[in-house]
């Protein structure tokens, strides 16, 4: 390559996960500073908006975005980021659908602020004092300003264009060293691929795939809490919502080979237009039941059916939640 | 009126602030600490099921999500009022030394060590990981990386994942240890234990030996008379897992012991109008604003804490080095923050030790590992020490385990007083009429990371220094002058 590649990596509402899956990569994390110079990493470099600003437009070659929009900063600091790239890649759960903090976008922002620092039981604030509520305080005659709380959260594609997904929570360093190489290839998907990960659901890489019959038919969903699963036989087939048959495949059943049930974190499939709904219908057409009164009582086990089927899709979903679609 | 903006990255949204202001005169009058970190977890943890509170709530920190992991794990036990299988007990105990001790491991080598190992006055240009290689050597350099992957794949095998586990369900665990596994974990367990033997000789030769070091870590700037808190075993011994919550005064008496379950009698939270953060303080003292003493509420939490509080520790080789750093810091509690780096390391030793226990007892791979629930929930609360100090986890539920209230005291929240302490020391040391010394951006930066605030920590690894800005204003809010930190 006669250009050196530039990569940049910044987060946004994120918790860290998708900075520990690269450093996850442990010795090919040497391959991948041999093979690339990063440029803004403000985790392990000087946060210096101004070196971005200074950088010509789309002189980086791809900036890799992981966590949610959820404050005015990184608002401002994606659509930087933008200008400059030449390629935006949306990294994990979070900047893809929302991920699981995409979860608060059933509540409302004064609801929020209100739980943390109102109505906690261990909360103090006999002045009532809700942090974010204005952008600038005073103290000590000094004028302070606190960074805007959104009202929602926000996928990475509702406020710059995105180039390319990299799904999982966090993706995983094989995902992440494979979307890696299809990166540098030099051969690029078309716009809007999903890299590093399978093109077919989790099942087919499931090692209780052999127990699973073509149609599975079940008479009643079970809950962890109290089943425990037999290993060695698939969780679905066992009536726990285990979300494989409408996941992404690439992570390697991680939580099926912990007896655990796939919770979606890797996303739909390239087809899907609402993992959430696609999710629940699905368990709907398992149920082996005559009558629509039955399958809705059944369904009706489920307790949290969004928390269920929208763990870490329900800012990019049709549903959007209480608060979402609506202008921060 | 002036007043200076220290800008470092530190948590979540990678933007928290370091505020000083100063009085007329240009001196540091009080500092501030603003952290933007705010995603409302306490609120939209309402509606969700109960059990997948273990899987939500590890997103709170990517960098500790095991500790939030186990905390949730053992408020399920509490919510359905179980006691798990020993065996699944162990298997928790197990992941979580594993995952406590390369999570020390991380920050000892890559973001402390630049500051000790290669110096504290050392040129920027080698504070910083490959400085820290460059002294011990590449062969530990790679050494370090491969213990912790090691250290991490045991976990993907016993928790199902290593970046936000699965395997906590109320009343024990999702699966059995198999015997392959248990193999595996025995042999990684000898060289974990060596490895952690090693960072402790390392720590001695490299740190303590330099009387420059040593000078540092007892002056008065880093020393924080404050009370401390953190989880002790029946015997008054350091435990990560599980045990009863003990509060020590700043002279090292014991305040109170009490039983997680009573937790709001003995901790409550401080808002201020400028932080996302709220500032835990002790209920029984109050909150007389940011000061250190015995009138003060404000506590510490974290790896110092946690030795301060307890009479000792579980294991030989930790509890010897453990003496060691009260005999030679001249007595309990210790008040030095930097202390917190060595008291970090002898949790390293105790993480290993404990890890061979655990692995090598016949127990770990019984095949009952799970209790079933058959009360109806109501409220559950559990508790752990992350590697960054005391978390609780409080939940209250209708009949059926839907979450309809959820409280969260995290560990990192409890260091932000005394965070606030330590910067407010630096300034009031390095800013005189309104100059900024040198030496209150490395005061602070080292400060800082002697606490670990949980995230940028985790991988802070290319060039190991905090960056930061620092804006002095002029009192009509003018801006003067603006000092980077460079790398």
């Amino acid at each position: 390559m006669s250009e050196r590649v530039k990569v940049a990596f910044y987060w946004c509402a994120s918790c860290g996960g998708c900075e520990e899956a690269v450093v996850d990569l442990a010795e090919k994390i040497l391959d991948v500073i041999n093979l690339v110079d990063i440029v803004f990493w403000p985790v392990a470099m000087d946060f210096k908006l101004e070196d971005v600003e200074r950088m010509p437009d789309n002189s980086i070659t791809v900036s890799f975005i992981n966590g949610g929009i959820r404050l005015s900063e990184h608002e401002k600091v994606v659509k930087l980021l933008r200008q400059k790239s030449k390629l935006v890649v949306a990294f994990g759960a979070c900047s893809s659908w929302g991920g699981i903090p995409g979860l608060a976008n059933l509540y409302t922002r004064e609801e929020i602020l209100e739980r943390a620092y109102l109505t906690t039981p261990t909360t103090h604030n006999p002045d009532k004092i809700i942090p974010g509520s204005k952008t600038e305080v005073e103290i000590d005659n000094t004028k302070i300003e606190v960074p805007v709380f959104l009202a929602s959260l926000k996928p990475l594609d509702e406020v710059i264009d995105v180039d390319y997904y990299i799904p999982g929570c966090p993706p995983t360093p094989n995902v992440t060293w494979k979307a890696l190489e299809t990166l540098l290839s030099g051969n690029l998907p078309s716009k809007g691929s999903v890299l590093g990960a399978s093109d077919r659901s989790l099942c087919d890489e499931c090692p209780l795939n052999k127990t699973k019959p073509e149609n599975v038919l079940i008479k009643e969903f079970k809950r962890i809490v109290n089943f425990n699963p037999e290993p060695n036989k698939c969780l679905l087939v066992q009536g726990l919502p285990c979300l494989g048959p409408v996941t992404r495949g690439g992570c390697g059943a991680l939580c099926v080979n912990a007896n655990m049930p796939c919770t979606g974190c890797f996303g739909p499939l390239s087809d899907v237009r609402d993992y959430g709904g696609k999710a629940i219908s699905y368990l709907a057409s398992i149920l082996d039941l005559d009558n629509e009164e039955d399958i809705k009582r059944e369904l009706s086990k489920i307790i949290d059916a969004t928390g269920l089927v929208y763990k870490y899709y329900l800012p990019k979903s049709a549903l959007k939640g209480k608060v979402g679609g609506s202008k921060s | 009126m002036k007043e200076i903006i220290i800008d470092p990255i530190t948590r979540l949204e990678g933007h928290g602030k370091i505020i000083i202001v100063l009085d007329d005169d240009g001196n540091a009058k009080r500092a501030y600490f603003q952290v933007p970190e705010l995603r409302g977890f306490e609120k939209f943890a309402e509606g969700r099921a109960a059990e997948d509170m273990p899987i939500i709530t590890p997103r709170i920190c990517g960098v500790c999500p095991m500790a939030h992991h186990m905390a949730s794990t053992k408020a399920l036990d509490d919510l359905y009022k179980i006691d798990p299988p020993s065996a699944a007990k162990k298997i928790r105990e197990l992941a979580y030394n594993v995952f406590m001790l390369e999570d020390h491991a991380l920050h000892f080598y890559i973001l402390a060590g630049p500051d000790f190992i290669v110096g504290p006055t050392a040129p920027k240009s080698e504070r910083n990981v490959v400085g820290v290689i460059k002294k011990v050597g590449l062969e530990v350099g790679k050494r370090i990386i491969v213990t912790r992957k090691k250290l991490r794949d045991i976990n993907t095998r016993l928790a199902g994942k290593v970046i936000h586990p699965v395997f906590g369900v109320p009343g024990g665990v999702s699966k059995p240890v198999s015997e392959d596994d248990a193999k595996e974990i025995r042999a990684i367990a000898n060289e974990a234990l060596d490895f952690a033997m090693f960072t402790l000789k390392a720590f001695k030769d490299l740190v303590l030996s330099k009387k420059e070091i040593l000078d540092l870590i007892i002056s008065e700037a880093y020393t924080h008379r404050t009370y401390y808190m953190g989880l002790v075993d029946d015997k008054n011994r350091v435990n990560f897992y599980d045990g009863k919550i003990k509060i020590v005064t700043p002279s090292g008496k014991e305040f109170a012991k009490f039983d997680v379950h009573e937790y709001q009698n003995y901790i409550q939270e401080h808002v201020e109008p400028w932080t996302y953060i709220k500032f835990p303080f002790i209920r029984q003292v109050g909150w007389k604003g940011f000061v250190d003493g015995e009138d003060s509420g404000i506590y510490c939490v974290a790896p110092l804490a946690r030795l301060n509080v307890a009479d000792g520790m579980a294991t030989p080789l930790a509890q010897e080095a453990y003496e060691e750093m009260y005999e030679m810091l001249s007595g309990k509690p210790v008040h030095h923050t930097l202390a917190f780096h060595w008291a970090r390391v002898i949790e390293m030793v105790y993480a290993a030790e404990r890890i061979k226990e655990l692995a090598e007892d016949p127990e770990l791979t019984d095949k009952n590992v799970r209790v079933m629930p058959t009360s109806t929930p109501s409220i559950g609360i559990g508790v752990v020490e992350a590697p960054r100090g005391t978390l609780i986890h409080h939940y209250e539920t209708d009949e059926l385990g839907r979450i309809k209230r959820a409280n969260l005291i995290v560990a990192t929240q409890q260091n932000a007083a005394r965070i606030a302490l330590s910067v407010d020391k630096a300034a009031k040391s390095f800013v005189k009429r309104g100059i900024i010394d040198e030496g209150l951006l490395n005061m602070v930066e080292i400060a800082f990371r002697a606490y670990d605030p949980c995230h940028a920590c985790g991988t802070h690894s290319l060039p190991g220094s905090m960056p930061f800005k620092i804006y002095l204003y002029n009192e009509d809010g003018k801006l003067l002058n603006v000092i980077t930190r460079e790398q």
